[in-house]
């Protein structure tokens, strides 16, 4: 006997299956982000997705750690027995904003190609375009699972503001690791801080979830028009520095002299390079020394001289008493060398940042 | 149309379909008139986004005047439905004093009512007098009108020497016209269907119909953006008919637009980030990953299109009216002739019956040899058709393209027709012979979209090259 159809039947039946799939989305199911289709079906990534402009670059920024690891070049396979791996980690000057992927601080020291410990070295770029040592924490701290040998950590005094740490979007948007890092390394960080963003269930559900699920997607999408071009940023013009500044403009910050070590995220950076799963070379980047109106004052557009100086000589003496391995470069390069801040650099200024590097890493064999 | 777009004129088609017959004409008559001005995209030349529709409905009416033999055009049921129409278009312009104006019925602030009641008032006086002279002048003039109209619209030049006239003439400045400026929704289908009416009066076949029929057929909503080109008797036919869904419409219904939302908006919009553009041609580093880039292109214009046929045939079933299939599995056909009779398949029968078979006949008559008949018609008819896309050198090249393919596939099927049919005696050889002709029409076809995605020869030309890697 054939089943009569009901539109209202079909309807409810319908709509009932859509609510159970869209509530059930928010149970704790594995995470979709480590499904990609990079380093499979396309190469691995140079450096970590990020970008505003996907259209054209290819590229664009999203905050699920899993999809953002596993679209790298890191995550492709194990780790090869006669690899001496390296992660750089740092801002957007190690990530590479307005330098092409073969001209960034890795694929300098790539090209290198120097060999620690009997094996050959391989960098591999980890830095992501905000300044936050909260965020490289949690990068190195999720990249512990790629077996480093050695971590080559680039820093600056603007990464360390605590009223900052939260307020970085990658940073903000997971909350439950960041819930995890505190907990992990006791750090001095407000969980209840109104920057980190905390889903409710009604978020958590698949229409909730529907643009990160969307963006994973993207991601994969973008992967060929990536393979097919190695585009993964544009390059538009751009204005120069800052080296002209206003008299008396010395503010860092809301901070004024002396620099309080205690408004700085320091117990994050000593976290990171004490409970490193392996070791750090801890290396103050470069920065513009300008030479404009009231230089006197101020570096550059992030720094007045008194907070810099200051903070110099505080982070060299937490380094010589806790023994980090620490390279000091804030001053390796002539202002010509910078392109369009006060910290990112020609590919010529990277080219003798990463000679400097090398010269200076000595890893411990085991 | 965006996703928002289909999902207020689908429920609103919804309820029309359980509307009594007359009811549910009168409304989408009105609803037809209302999507004309509301999925007209906003222009930045002021007021232009409300006149270009309310000329297309201007048109509209005319030439409906002109469709009639005797007087009776100016029945009591036809005044009425062309009152309604000015009273739709006079309450559009009144929606400029909502405290939210624009409303979102107008694509921008609509112009001053009292112009608009002027113009209003200006149309009606000329279509009165078109009910005054002989058809036969307004037909022919008419029919050159909308081709010079329609090349004027596909010509970049043209356009951009309207937009800035149209500028100037609003008191706007010229130095940043555009040949987007002049953006008019759906114009070419608009023009086709136009230009059916027009022809089948002229052959003497046109049915009567009402003001109200004809205007809902010109801008029947599901179809004013991506067709498909109805025929005017084929429709009228449904729209007279008594209608009530029956359980089997409305699976056909759910199936084509929830096939056509998962075409369009899935599967299509997701190959568009990987597929070629102007963008992407000049980038790409290998063979490989060219072609990877032009399947892309090649998969990404069949899913958006016919699912949004998919999705225009799904909404008018729900109203009771058939249209026209456009595409049928045009990728798995064994030759390019076949590619042509499935792809945007009410195009080509427009061309077909208006350009395709008069000329033919024409130059029979005139005793050409068969080749160079099928040499003229086939080349002639697929510019125009790439000429119908856009008046620029990429898709004339694109139309040639196909123009050789027609032709070279007509004369190679009648030279080894007979060898061919001695050869596949087998299953298995005509399986061969089939996959191989897939084969080569799919990759012929993609090929040709290279004409047709990038802007210039040059640049489509630099594409072929990076396809055999030099």
């Amino acid at each position: 006997m054939q089943e009569s159809f009901s539109i209202p039947r079909t309807l409810l039946k319908g709509l009932a299956l859509y609510f159970v799939i869209v509530l059930l989305f928010a149970l704790p199911l594995p995470n979709f982000g480590k499904v990609s289709a990079y380093n499979s079906l396309f190469p691995g990534r140079p450096r970590l997705p990020f970008g505003e402009n996907p259209a054209e670059a290819y590229n664009f920024s999203l905050f699920n750690l899993d999809a953002m690891f596993a679209s790298h070049e890191v995550a492709d396979g194990t780790k090869p027995a006669d690899e001496f791996r390296v992660l750089v980690i740092g801002d957007s000057s190690v990530w590479g904003t307005l330098l092409k992927p073969e001209e960034t601080l890795a694929a300098q020291l790539n090209a290198a190609a120097p060999t620690y410990c009997g094996k050959p070295a391989r960098f591999y770029n980890l830095g992501y375009p905000t300044i936050s040592a909260a965020k490289d924490l949690m990068l190195i701290d999720y990249a512990a699972r790629y077996q480093p040998d050695q971590i080559l950590w680039l820093t600056s005094l603007e990464a360390l503001p605590l009223d900052k740490q939260l307020d970085t979007p990658l940073v903000a948007n997971n909350a439950e690791t960041v819930d995890a890092l505190i907990e992990k390394y006791d750090l001095p960080l407000d969980r209840n801080d109104a920057s980190l963003v905390r889903p409710d269930f009604w978020d958590r559900t698949l229409l909730g979830q529907r643009r990160n699920l969307a963006d994973l997607i993207r991601l994969q999408l973008y992967g060929v028009q990536w393979s097919a071009t190695g585009i993964d940023q544009i390059y538009p013009p751009y204005p120069a520095p800052q080296t002209d500044f206003a008299d008396g403009d010395d503010q860092f910050h809301d901070l004024r002299p002396p620099l309080d070590e205690s408004a700085l995220a320091y117990d994050i950076l000593a976290a990171g390079m004490n409970h490193s799963p392996a070791p750090i070379l801890l290396v103050n980047e470069p920065i513009m020394i300008s030479d404009g109106v009231n230089s006197h004052i101020r570096y550059n557009f992030f720094y007045p001289r008194w907070a810099y100086d200051a903070y110099r000589a505080q982070l060299a003496a937490r380094a010589e008493s806790q023994s980090w391995n620490y390279l000091d470069v804030w001053n390796l390069l002539p202002k010509s060398e910078f392109t369009n801040s006060a910290i990112h650099l020609t590919p010529a200024g990277e080219t003798i940042l990463a000679q400097t590097i090398l010269a200076a890493l000595q890893p411990e064999c085991p | 149309m965006t996703l928002p777009l289909i999902a207020i004129f689908g429920a609103l088609t919804l309820l029309a379909a359980f509307f009594s017959d007359r009811i549910r004409g009168l409304f989408l008559f009105t609803l037809s008139i209302l999507a004309v001005y509301a999925l007209q995209p906003a222009l930045p030349i002021r007021y232009l986004d409300f006149w270009l529709p309310t000329a297309a409905l201007a048109l509209a009416l005319i030439f409906w005047i002109s469709l009639h033999r005797g007087a009776e055009w100016h029945s009591a049921d036809n005044l009425l439905s062309a009152a309604w129409m000015g009273l739709i278009i006079l309450t559009l312009a009144l929606t400029r004093f909502l405290p939210s104006a624009p409303s979102p019925l107008t694509p921008s602030m609509p112009p001053r009512p009292e112009l608009v009641f002027a113009a209003t008032l200006a149309v009606a006086l000329l279509a009165a007098l078109t009910g005054r002279v002989r058809f036969g002048w307004v037909h022919a003039v008419g029919l050159a009108a909308l081709i010079v109209l329609l090349a004027v619209l596909k010509s970049p030049e043209a356009s951009l020497w309207m937009a800035r006239t149209l500028r100037l003439a609003n008191g706007q400045s010229a130095e940043t016209a555009s040949s987007f400026d002049i953006r008019w929704l759906g114009i070419s289908y608009i023009i086709f269907r136009f230009i059916h009416t027009l022809r089948e009066r002229q052959m003497g076949s046109a049915p009567e119909v009402s003001l109200r029929e004809y205007v809902t057929y010109i801008f029947f909503y599901p179809a004013l953006t991506a067709g498909p080109i109805d025929r005017l008797e084929r429709f009228v036919k449904d729209i007279r008919s008594s209608w009530k869904p029956a359980h089997e419409d409305w699976i056909v219904v759910v199936q084509r637009i929830g096939l056509g939302l998962f075409k369009k908006f899935v599967l299509a919009d997701s190959l568009a980030l990987m597929a070629l553009s102007a963008n992407n041609t000049d980038k790409v580093q290998s063979p490989g990953w060219a072609w990877i880039l032009l399947y892309a292109y090649t998969l990404q214009i069949f899913l958006d299109f016919s699912g949004y046929t998919d999705i225009a045939i799904g909404m008018a079933r729900m109203v009771g009216i058939r249209l026209p299939e456009n595409f049928n599995a045009p990728y798995l056909r064994p030759n390019v002739t076949q590619f042509w009779n499935n792809w945007h398949m009410t195009l080509t029968q427009w061309f077909r019956a208006y350009f395709f078979n008069p000329l033919t006949r024409a130059l029979r008559t005139r005793q050409f040899p068969i080749w160079s008949v099928i040499l003229i018609t086939q080349f002639l008819t697929m510019t125009l058709i790439g000429a119908w896309h856009g008046l620029t050198a990429n898709f004339l090249f694109w139309g040639l393209w196909h123009g050789l393919g027609l032709f070279v596939h007509n004369r190679w099927s009648d030279a080894t027709r007979a060898r061919v049919s001695e050869w596949a005696t087998t299953p298995l050889r005509q399986n061969l012979l089939n996959a191989s002709g897939l084969f080569f029409t799919f990759h012929y076809a993609a090929l040709g979209w290279v004409w047709f995605v990038l802007p210039t020869p040059a640049l489509a030309v630099d594409f072929f090259a990076r396809l055999v890697g030099m």
